[in-house]
């Protein structure tokens, strides 16, 4: 909502500055976007005339110019815009300008051509963009003139972000009451010089003509049948009007917020939108059939051409502002063309009506179509005020159009009155944390226009009970919080106490899956991964696939079943820039179909890697890429940060999937490869990017941490298990004994079955088994690979004989030929 | 001899060598010096050695181990210095030290993520923990259950993504207070990050699908002086301590008084101090405790919510948002941890 400054001054006389009054707003009542413009700043520039133009010596852009400021005197200016003419005015800063962004303008050479002063540009003047150069002004003032002549007096715009909540901001004389109210002074409910007073009175002694359901006066007639959606409907009748252009005062009102002028009796209509927040719209009287108003039921196949020239189907069942026998506007949203003020029009109808809210929406939604008009009945307009508005808005046309107004008709149900909201000072006190003094909580709320009546209950009358009739434009005020808004507005949120009280703590814990989050996160940073947080969606999907019904990129409409899809895109989009080392991970929601209203959803992470397994140092110039070792190390990982150490295995897979990760049972049995689909908790796979030649091969992890629970009833908080199974294992104080076997592994058996045979085999000595190699080739026999692992046996109170050393390693040796079948490499 | 006195020896031998190798100048050669340790040494090596036969025999484990340990520092003490003596050998003559260190990959987390995090910290320090919920969510608790007037131009400040006709993808994390206070009675307070959408185009400046931070505590006697003086503090304690902080009014139906939260600071961007909202903030609405199943007569309640992509957009100066999910590593690279 853009308001001016000086427009408001008319509703509210006041004396600060645009800046103070936005100020103000923006701590009190609604948050000031920005001051459009300040003209007042400008007195200090004055017009200037190019009298002669020349290119400067040592310079292809430069201008040479003489300028008459109406000193006397022709100064020499260099100048660099493109658009300098002989002859034309121009804003002109004298030496000794402070510019509006700081600079003083002193005389000083450029490329060795004095110049004393500058000519100015828009954006230089602070009035916004310039695309054009310096700015040319159009105008016949003599030289040295103050710009201000050409700019007005100083109004200033300002743009205020007025939220759902307070529709009656949406007017002058909306945010005029707020600026009164926050400064205690008063405010007038007609704008003191712009309607005029001796019309006004003559319109105010028109009787209205009033039905519930229908009324006539002469030959004019009004009938509202769906008085559901048009509770009330006001009609003016002025004859004899004459349109033409507006007077200057009205043009430059309407154009001081942004509003286009068209002919006398629609500016008017449009002031009076400005002004009240009434949307009116003024039919020609002439082009409805019979001098009729009928607020109808569509009917079906009905059309109507809007005032923008647009043929819009009417949709059946719903209600439409018609004559007797056609749809003249859609009711709150816009006027139809046929009935239009064109500059023919003697007679006219003006229309002042309410509209319910939710309709109005509807129909606008419907007809794709968003006006002033529908913007503030969707809101609210305020119903109370309805009869006067229409009295100012017939008063004011037949000023500006030099009409007659008349006749007023008034057909439809008087506006209820606000009902009234009761406040306990001692709830405000809770709500606020500091205790208002009742004489101040009345006189705030009557500040507002509210009525209020002030009493005590409670034992000992100690309870200060007020209660409070909000005045019609006020909507918003129905419970006590509301009341308690007003108060802590108007007295202002910064001057409660900035007073750190005490707490106690919440009953809540932290959430066990953010916790698991974390720790894996603060890992895979440490393992040197770059956390990423790409767009979510996807192609990738089917019938099944939740999905976005309305998505704005038709082309990316599902939600992803996989965060590995999302990363493989973003590795793509890596390499088409020429960055092949990549290693990226994420942890966010996958999605998947569900019986439920809410689809089934995860919280998963995942990890592409590929490209150089370090940085390339002169002491290793190629590194190596990473490879599918380091991909299981990166799932490990992952397994023992977020379910504990030794609680995830890997079981191979075949083709691009490495592995499935799964979640290891408490059984013996289970700490095996057991397939169970119920625990496979992740995948180890190869991913087939579309990269060119020149990348590595990308390996992706992807492990589901846990589901998005969205079942919330009371007790099923899954609180987290915080109690550590962790213990130290104490340091030997005997000595090891070490020796390397290696094995003829045929490679249709998995060594770690083979290491497991040595753990049963070896006992509580063999401490450690760890494999150092993997050979294939010469002297080995086809089908076997040599595989050769260092074993580390102790004893926790003494140090192994050489001789039970030799034992056991027969012992191994001789027990895995008979079960296993593997016999020791020939050396 | 007691087995105290004997570790004493092991003890005052480790000292001697390592004080006699340490004053030996650093370039003498290595063979003068282990000539020198074997006379300092040797035969009280052998004494300790033959010592421990004399020890009772529940010591000498401990002794043997001393021996033991005495035996590897004499050997380490003679590596050291070697490649001590060594290295000054080389600086001197090869090795070019303005050559570059050797780096791992260094990890990075996501600009957003290192926002998210410090605010969280600051929050947990004033007594909040984390709370999650889903990112598809029905109608009601997006909009019913935080007092959404149903059909009202407040939606039109929620542009939504539907999935059906009763779920949606979450436009605030406002859904996770409601079922916070749903599942756990007052005292309420947490914090909710999470990522939420609104149906808007992917563009310089609007993302369909970005991070949110919202927090909210429930109470008896929690009132506005809470918010504000908690929700300053936390300014003071992300912007610097001298930053002025100011609230206004605002309005979203899910509380009121509505407020807003706005802190003077520097954007870097050479035109000093200004005023920058921060947050949206104010106190629980009663329908909204009423709707959680809280009795709004006993309890209240504060809540604030605010876009760390913002916070760190203007932090970091980006100017376009989609390079946050582009996942450039030229980009990820520069926020090392």
């Amino acid at each position: 909502m853009i308001v001016s400054h000086e427009w408001l001054k008319q509703f509210a006389p006041q004396s600060k500055s645009a800046v103070e009054i936005g100020e103000l707003l923006g701590r009190h009542c609604v948050t000031l976007d920005s001051i459009a413009r300040i003209a007042a700043d400008l007195s200090r520039f004055v017009v200037g005339q190019v009298v002669s133009a020349a290119r400067h010596p040592d310079s292809d852009h430069l201008w040479i110019t003489k300028v008459d400021d109406g000193s006397g005197e022709i100064l020499d200016v260099v100048c660099g815009a493109p658009n300098v003419e002989q002859g034309a005015k121009y804003p002109f800063a004298r030496t000794g300008t402070v510019m509006p962004a700081g600079l003083t303008i002193e005389k000083r050479k450029i490329r060795g051509q004095t110049s004393n002063g500058m000519l100015c540009s828009a954006n230089e003047l602070g009035l916004g963009e310039d695309h054009d150069g310096i700015l040319k002004l159009d105008t016949d003032v003599a030289p040295g003139t103050s710009i201000n002549a050409i700019f007005g007096d100083g109004d200033a715009a300002l743009d205020l972000d007025v939220l759902p909540n307070r529709p009656d901001l949406l007017c002058h004389r909306g945010v005029a009451r707020e600026v009164a109210a926050i400064l205690g002074t008063s405010w007038s409910a007609a704008p003191l010089d712009d309607v005029p007073g001796e019309e006004l009175a003559r319109v105010n002694d028109i009787p209205t003509v009033r039905g519930t359901s229908d009324a006539s006066s002469g030959a004019v007639s009004v009938r509202i049948e769906n008085v559901a959606d048009c509770p009330s409907y006001i009609a003016a009748v002025i004859r004899g009007v004459s349109v033409t252009a507006s007077p200057k005062w009205l043009r430059e009102r309407l154009a001081s917020v942004g509003v286009r002028s068209i002919n006398n009796v629609v500016d008017a209509t449009n002031y009076v939108l400005q002004a009240f927040g009434q949307p009116v719209h003024a039919f020609d009287l002439a082009r409805l059939t019979n001098s009729s108003i009928v607020v109808r039921s569509t009917r079906d196949g009905e059309q109507i051409v809007t005032l923008d020239g647009v043929t819009r189907n009417l949709p059946a069942g719903t209600t439409v502002i018609c004559d007797e026998s056609v749809p003249v506007a859609i009711a709150g949203v816009m006027g139809g063309r046929d009935s239009e003020v064109t500059d023919s029009t003697t007679d006219i109808l003006l229309e002042v009506a309410q509209f319910d809210a939710r309709f109005v929406r509807r129909v606008r939604k419907i007809v794709a179509l968003n006006t002033d008009a529908s913007y503030r009945f969707e809101r609210g307009v305020d119903a109370g005020g309805a009869l006067e508005i229409a009295r100012i808005a017939a008063a004011l046309i037949s000023h500006v159009a030099n009409g007659k107004v008349e006749s007023l008709l008034e057909v439809g149900l008087a506006a209820a009155p606000q009902p009234e909201a009761l406040l306990r000072a001692s709830r405000l006190e809770r709500v606020l944390g500091i205790a208002v003094a009742p004489a101040e909580i009345k006189r705030r709320l009557e500040a507002l226009a509210c009525t209020v009546r002030q009493s005590t209950t409670g034992d000992g009358a100690n309870e200060v009970v007020f209660a409070v009739s909000p005045p019609s434009w006020r909507h918003d005020l129905k419970l006590e919080i509301d009341l308690i808004e007003e108060v802590a507005r108007l007295g202002g949120f910064d001057q409660l106490p900035d007073e750190l009280r005490p707490f106690r703590p919440g009953n809540v814990p932290d959430d066990p899956l953010y916790l698991t989050s974390r720790r894996v996160r603060n890992a895979l940073v440490a393992s040197g991964l770059s956390e990423v947080r790409p767009m979510p969606f996807t192609d990738k999907g089917n019938d099944q696939t939740p999905r976005v019904l309305n998505p704005l990129a038709e082309d990316e409409p599902f939600l992803r079943a996989t965060l590995l899809d999302t990363l493989a895109k973003r590795a793509e989009y890596n390499l088409s820039r020429k960055q092949g080392d990549i290693r990226l991970f994420e942890i966010g929601d996958a999605f998947a179909a569900s019986v439920d209203v809410l689809p089934r959803e995860e919280m998963r992470v995942a990890v592409l890697v590929m490209g150089a397994r370090r940085p390339a140092h002169f002491t290793d110039s190629k590194p190596p890429s990473y490879d599918l070792w380091d991909a299981k190390a990166i799932a490990e990982r992952i397994g023992e940060v977020a379910f504990g150490d030794g609680t995830v295995g890997l079981r191979p897979g075949s083709g691009d999937l490495l592995w499935t990760v799964y979640r290891k049972g408490n059984s013996a049995a289970d700490a095996v490869d057991a397939v169970d689909a119920e625990r496979d908790v992740g995948e180890v796979k190869l991913l087939r990017l579309d990269s060119p030649v020149w990348a590595a091969q990308a390996f992706g992890v992807e492990i589901k941490l846990g589901t998005v629970s969205s079942d919330n009833s009371r007790g099923t908080a899954a609180v987290g298990e915080t109690r550590c199974t962790k213990r130290f294992q104490r340091l030997p104080t005997t000595p090891a004994a070490e020796f390397d076997l290696a094995l003829l592994v045929p490679d249709s058996m998995a060594v770690s079955k083979v290491e497991q045979a040595m753990h049963e085999i070896g006992g509580e000595l063999l401490e450690r088994v760890v494999l150092f190699d993997e050979f294939r080739g010469k002297e080995i026999p086809t089908g076997y690979r040599s595989v050769a692992w260092r074993l580390t046996f102790r004893h926790s109170d003494r140090t192994l004989k050489d001789k039970e050393i030799a034992g056991r390693r027969a012992k191994l040796l001789n027990a895995l030929a008979t079960d296993l079948g593997i016999k020791p490499r020939a050396s | 001899m007691e087995i105290s006195e004997y570790l004493l020896l092991v003890n005052s031998l480790a000292d001697d060598s390592r004080a006699m190798l340490n004053a030996l100048v650093p370039d003498t050669r290595i063979d003068v010096a282990k000539g020198k340790l074997n006379a300092l040494k040797d035969a009280r090596m052998a004494a300790l050695q033959a010592g421990i036969r004399e020890l009772s025999p529940t010591d000498r484990k401990t002794a043997g181990a001393a021996f033991n340990t005495l035996k590897n520092l004499v050997q380490t003490l003679i590596d050291e210095f070697e490649v001590r003596s060594s290295s000054t050998d080389n600086t001197s003559s090869t090795i070019d030290l303005s050559l570059p260190a050797r780096h791992g990959w260094q990890g990075t987390l996501h600009p957003v993520t290192i926002v998210i995090d410090e605010i969280c910290e600051i929050f947990r320090e004033l007594g909040f923990t984390i709370a999650l919920g889903p990112e598809a969510e029905t109608e009601w608790y997006n909009f019913g259950a935080l007092n959404f007037p149903a059909d009202h131009p407040a939606m039109e400040l929620h542009d939504t993504l539907y999935l059906s006709k009763e779920a949606l993808l979450r436009t605030h994390t406002s859904p996770v207070q409601v079922r916070t206070m749903q599942r756990y009675s007052p005292p309420i307070r947490v914090l909710c990050p999470g990522q939420v959408y609104r149906r808007d185009f992917f563009d310089a400046t609007h993302a369909p699908a970005f991070m949110q931070l919202e927090g909210l505590a429930v109470d008896e006697g929690v009132s506005f002086v809470d918010l504000k003086a908690t929700l300053a503090e936390f300014a003071r304690r992300f912007y610097g301590k001298t930053r002025r902080v100011r609230f206004g009014p605002s309005y979203f139906p899910f509380v009121e008084p509505g407020a807003q939260m706005d802190v003077e600071v520097d954007l870097n961007d050479g035109k000093g101090l200004r005023w920058v909202e921060i947050l949206g903030c104010g106190m629980v609405h009663p329908n909204v405790l009423d709707a959680a199943g809280i009795d709004s007569e006993v309890y209240t309640g504060w809540a604030f919510g605010m876009g760390p992509a913002r916070i760190a957009m203007s932090r970091y100066d980006i100017s376009d948002i989609r390079v946050l999910y582009d996942s450039d590593v030229r980009f990820l690279e520069q926020f090392p941890q």
